[in-house]
């Protein structure tokens, strides 16, 4: 249970310290990778052995207090957060560390507390079971967030941030009204209260379906589908992600979505899994496979390598949203509901650690060469091998090669659509996979070309390695996939099981 | 009191509307800011309606707390958004977002160099 | 009031929210925009009165109406100096969205079909207590008399201490915009009230009797309406004056002193919470220690509260006038 307090808390008595301490932010934010590591590797073991570990907060039981729930769903994504923070932070010390000699800048005071701020709003946005609780952990995400958009000051990241700000805004206050109306129907914000009424089911304690529930799932998902950046409302995720500095891109890409996706996953495997329509999953499939198409034909288009992994965030968030045709669907099959649902949040994990590691790739380039062109990317495979590597393994997890986790995401999602006759999400499957190898293929081949004339400033080692080590740990997920598959299997949702509607 | 807070609640869904039109018809980024409070604070009175109907006491205080934690966010958000607002008029003399779509951020000729992310914002000088 | 007396003036109660809202939305000018604006927030505080949510009333009195309307008052008068080259396009600029008359009434049916929806699935909703039976059965272990600062500060604390540090993360949101060679400066423009004017007469005459109602209302807070939000946003408004009026200059970002403020209450509520945690539960507050400590925590949070909303209306450290030594760069630095 101390474990789950330090995986939420530290981040924040973190961010707090960095904002009184001067010049000492990398190090209050290294000690806090290292408590929330030690945490988090205390509570896996225990959960994928003895099953979800509940922290109700206060003492005050739902539906007057608030439950924070570690189960494999949040643990995976916390675990994956921990990863990249540890990484990113890593890298930021170029960017962002101080002398202790020299006086404290804008953006070395700056960027600890946010970047710890926005660890802690994730943690808790995995972990918590409260409607309103999750609704002030996105607000804390957002505020960071865009202040990380903003934070080089530039005349385009400003336009960028304000623009995800409008957008974050608006999704914020759809979801805010749907738990609103959710909690003036049935008088809780609990997700597993609400859940016990079967909220939508004709047989369940609330009878029929109320149009204020129907409201509130539909706004809700909006407004989550918004800052999970879904097509049609993905306008602000490109230059946001690419106007950010490389490490606080490679955050935003790999991190931020994935909160409001946790809570659109939860919503509706846990919480109302009675208002689905086949309809509605149909819907949400759709618009997941016109990201894939949209996201990866802009991807194509762009001449700059950062917009190009930004392109490709918006693409690889649309296979998450194949989960609701995929776990939904005809009676016969539910037994494979289950594959698709694992099959995402494999989906969701291995992007983020693959996105990360491109970002930082991205960055340690910026740095060789000044910008981030593709024309100014030739030579760049013999001057940082390392990298190179490191964004080639991360490529592989991307367009989903074996052995990687985006593999494993893969080949069970492509099992679950063939096994429920659902041929047509197989061939969205299948499709983005050779779009993505196509938008990557560019700036891969433009790095390996020959240039002798190309020079480029030197990189420091430690910053070259980061993302190496993430983008291992993309394919580690998919070699070693037995452990956090059982893990995700803990605390599963009966809906993942036996399949929505 | 039923009374009220049928009426009151209905005043929320009215001001949730007209500020939505506010956000999307308005441009000028201040304004957006308004339209948005104003928009809360219809989500405010709808919530806080729902939980004063059929009782002899008072609002619900849990819908209250949760009212008061939400004013707060929304104040929060606002102010760093004028800040954002503010910081955006310095650098550019503008006081909204340019129109922009995926368009936009394509160069036109693939052999032009690239001004994918500079002309998303005009020179206001331009 | 009687029935039908209390009924017609909830009627013309809505009709001004309404009315001032829509007058908020649709003024041409920004700043009458803004003016009603803030009558609209203490229109909806009074709405507040009438749903007998006297707590939320206070604060929205005290925030959505006073400091955001502050704050959005000090942001127009920016904006028209560093915008004044192009005032002409203020209103319906070339730059306005695509506001043809077709796409503005679609937007208006569109809005008018949501706020429609809403108000039939507000109609349609059953009849909820909410959790007011569980608050009031639990009442008496929170250790405070008033069910809002219970549900605040103990039943629901945990959103309260996030909530804090929401403010806190605008707080170094708004701080990060500042420039590079103004950073370490005050926040803020810097104030020249003329000496025995009346904002500096005001400045001197207002904070003693400010300062003693914000405490007032943080104090009162365990028993009556009020608390550590609406005590702590009196206390920001009177620093404000008295920074306004000349009299105290801004502090620097890079005050230690200043910052150790802008901390000290969410980390006291952590630290809280933490000592419970290892006493067995996290943010529990035994009932025998629950008002000395809930006391203790609202002390903290109304100073960081207070401290964090002042320097939100102010703004980011820059020089001087705002607009710095050179003009509004044209070409940033890439």
């Amino acid at each position: 249970m101390l474990a789950i307090v330090a995986l939420v808390t530290l981040p924040l008595v973190a961010a707090l310290m960095a904002v009184v301490v001067e010049r000492r932010g990398e190090w209050i934010a290294l000690l806090s990778v290292i408590g929330v590591v030690i945490a988090l590797s205390v509570l896996m073991p225990l959960v994928a052995t003895d099953g979800p570990v509940d922290l109700v907060i206060g003492g005050w039981q739902a539906p007057l207090g608030i439950t924070l729930r570690a189960d494999g769903l949040a643990l995976a994504f916390a675990g994956m957060a921990a990863l990249v923070m540890a990484a990113v932070l890593v890298s930021a010390r170029t960017l962002y560390g101080a002398s202790p000699s020299e006086a404290e800048t804008r953006g070395q005071w700056a960027f600890w507390p946010l970047a710890l701020l926005l660890w802690g709003a994730l943690n808790v946005a995995f972990l918590s079971r409260d409607l309103f609780n999750l609704y002030v952990a996105l607000e804390l995400l957002t505020v960071a967030a865009v202040a990380l958009v903003a934070i080089e000051g530039k005349r385009e990241s400003l336009a960028a941030a304000l623009r995800y700000l409008m957008f974050a805004l608006m999704g914020s206050l759809a979801y805010l009204l749907g738990a609103a109306l959710l909690y003036a129907g049935h008088g809780t914000l609990d997700i597993g209260l609400l859940a016990a009424r079967d909220i939508g089911d004709a047989s369940g304690a609330t009878g029929s379906r109320r149009a204020s529930d129907i409201m509130a799932a539909g706004l809700m998902t909006a407004g989550l589908a918004v800052k999970t950046a879904l097509f049609p409302f993905h306008a602000w995720l490109a230059p946001a992600h690419a106007g950010a500095p490389a490490p606080a891109s490679a955050i935003l890409s790999a991190l931020v979505p994935k909160a409001s996706f946790v809570i659109l996953l939860r919503l509706w495997f846990e919480a109302l899994p009675g208002l689905t329509t086949p309809a509605l999953l149909a819907t949400l499939g759709g618009l997941g496979a016109a990201a894939v198409f949209y996201g990866s034909v802009l991807a194509l288009r762009q001449n700059r390598l950062k917009l190009i992994i930004a392109y490709s965030t918006v693409a690889q968030i649309g296979y998450l949203f194949l989960v609701f045709p995929l776990a939904g669907g005809d009676s016969y099959a539910q037994p494979w509901a289950a594959g698709a649902w694992t099959g995402v949040i494999f989906q969701a994990l291995s992007h983020g650690l693959a996105k990360a590691a491109m970002f930082l790739c991205a960055g340690v380039w910026i740095i060789a060469v000044g910008n981030d062109r593709l024309s100014g990317m030739r030579g760049l495979a013999s001057a940082t091998p390392m990298t190179m590597s490191a964004f080639g393994i991360a490529g592989v997890a991307l367009v989903a090669l074996p052995p990687s986790g985006g593999f494993t995401a893969k080949y069970l999602m492509l099992t679950a659509a063939f096994a429920s006759g659902q041929t047509i999400w197989a061939v969205v499957l299948l499709l983005g996979g050779l779009l993505s190898a196509a938008y990557l293929y560019r700036p891969l081949a433009m790095a390996f070309s020959r240039d002798d004339d190309a020079t480029f400033a030197p990189v420091p080692r430690s910053l070259q390695v980061a993302p190496l080590l993430l983008a291992l740990a993309a394919i580690l997920l998919g070699l070693g996939s037995q452990a956090p598959f059982s893990l995700i299997q803990t605390g599963r949702p009966a809906a993942a099981a036996e399949g929505l509607e | 009191m039923i009374a009220s807070a049928t009426l009151f609640g209905l005043c929320g869904a009215a001001l949730i509307g007209l500020g939505l039109y506010g956000f999307v018809v308005q441009a000028h980024l201040l304004r957006r800011l308004i339209a948005f409070n104003i928009i809360g604070s219809g989500i405010f009175l709808l919530f806080g309606a729902s939980g004063a109907r059929d009782q002899l006491a008072s609002t619900d205080p849990v819908a209250q707390a949760l009212i008061i934690t939400g004013i707060v966010v929304a104040l929060a958000a606002t102010a760093f958004g004028v800040g954002l607002v503010l910081a955006f008029a310095k650098v550019t003399g503008q006081t909204h977002l340019p129109e922009e779509s995926d368009a936009r951020q394509r160069p036109l000729k693939a052999g032009l160099p690239d001004r994918s992310v500079q002309t998303i914002v005009k020179d206001p000088a331009g | 009031m009687s029935g039908l007396a209390a009924t017609g003036f909830d009627l013309m109660l809505c009709a001004l929210i309404l009315g001032a809202a829509l007058a908020a939305i649709a003024v041409r000018d920004l700043f009458g925009a803004v003016v009603f604006f803030i009558v609209y927030g203490v229109f909806v505080a009074l709405a507040w009165l009438r749903l007998e949510a006297i707590d939320v009333a206070l604060t929205e009195a005290a925030l959505g109406a006073g400091l955001t309307g502050v704050l959005m008052i000090g942001a127009v008068s920016r904006l028209e100096r560093l915008t004044s080259r192009d005032q002409d396009q203020d209103a319906a600029g070339p730059q306005s969205p695509p506001t043809s008359s077709a796409a503005r009434i679609a937007t208006m049916v569109g809005a008018a079909g949501i706020g429609g929806g809403l108000a039939w699935g507000f109609i349609t909703l059953p009849p909820s207590a909410g959790l007011q039976l569980a608050v009031a059965e639990n009442l008496a272990a929170s250790g405070v008399e008033n069910p809002v600062t219970a549900v605040l500060l103990n039943f629901r604390g945990w959103d309260t201490l996030l909530e804090s540090i929401v403010l806190l993360a605008a707080l170094i949101a708004l701080w990060s915009l500042a420039r590079d060679q103004d950073w370490g400066r005050r926040p803020g423009l810097r104030q020249h009230a003329r000496p025995g004017g009346v904002m500096a007469t005001f400045g001197r005459l207002l904070p003693p009797f400010g300062f003693l109602l914000g405490v007032y209302l943080v104090w009162t807070g365990s028993a009556q309406p009020g608390g550590a939000f609406q005590g702590g946003t009196v206390l920001a408004a009177v620093w404000l004056l008295v920074m306004m009026a000349g009299l105290k200059a801004a502090p620097r970002v890079s005050s230690t002193r200043l910052r150790w403020a802008l901390i000290a209450g969410p980390l006291l509520f952590i630290g809280v919470g933490l000592a419970g945690a290892v006493a067995g539960t996290f943010l529990g507050l035994p009932t025998a220690y629950a008002k000395p400590l809930i006391l203790t925590i609202e002390a903290g949070l109304t100073l960081s509260i207070a401290a964090t909303l002042a320097l939100l209306v102010l703004g980011a450290p820059m020089a001087g006038d705002g607009l710095g030594p050179d003009q509004p760069d044209k070409e940033p630095a890439r």
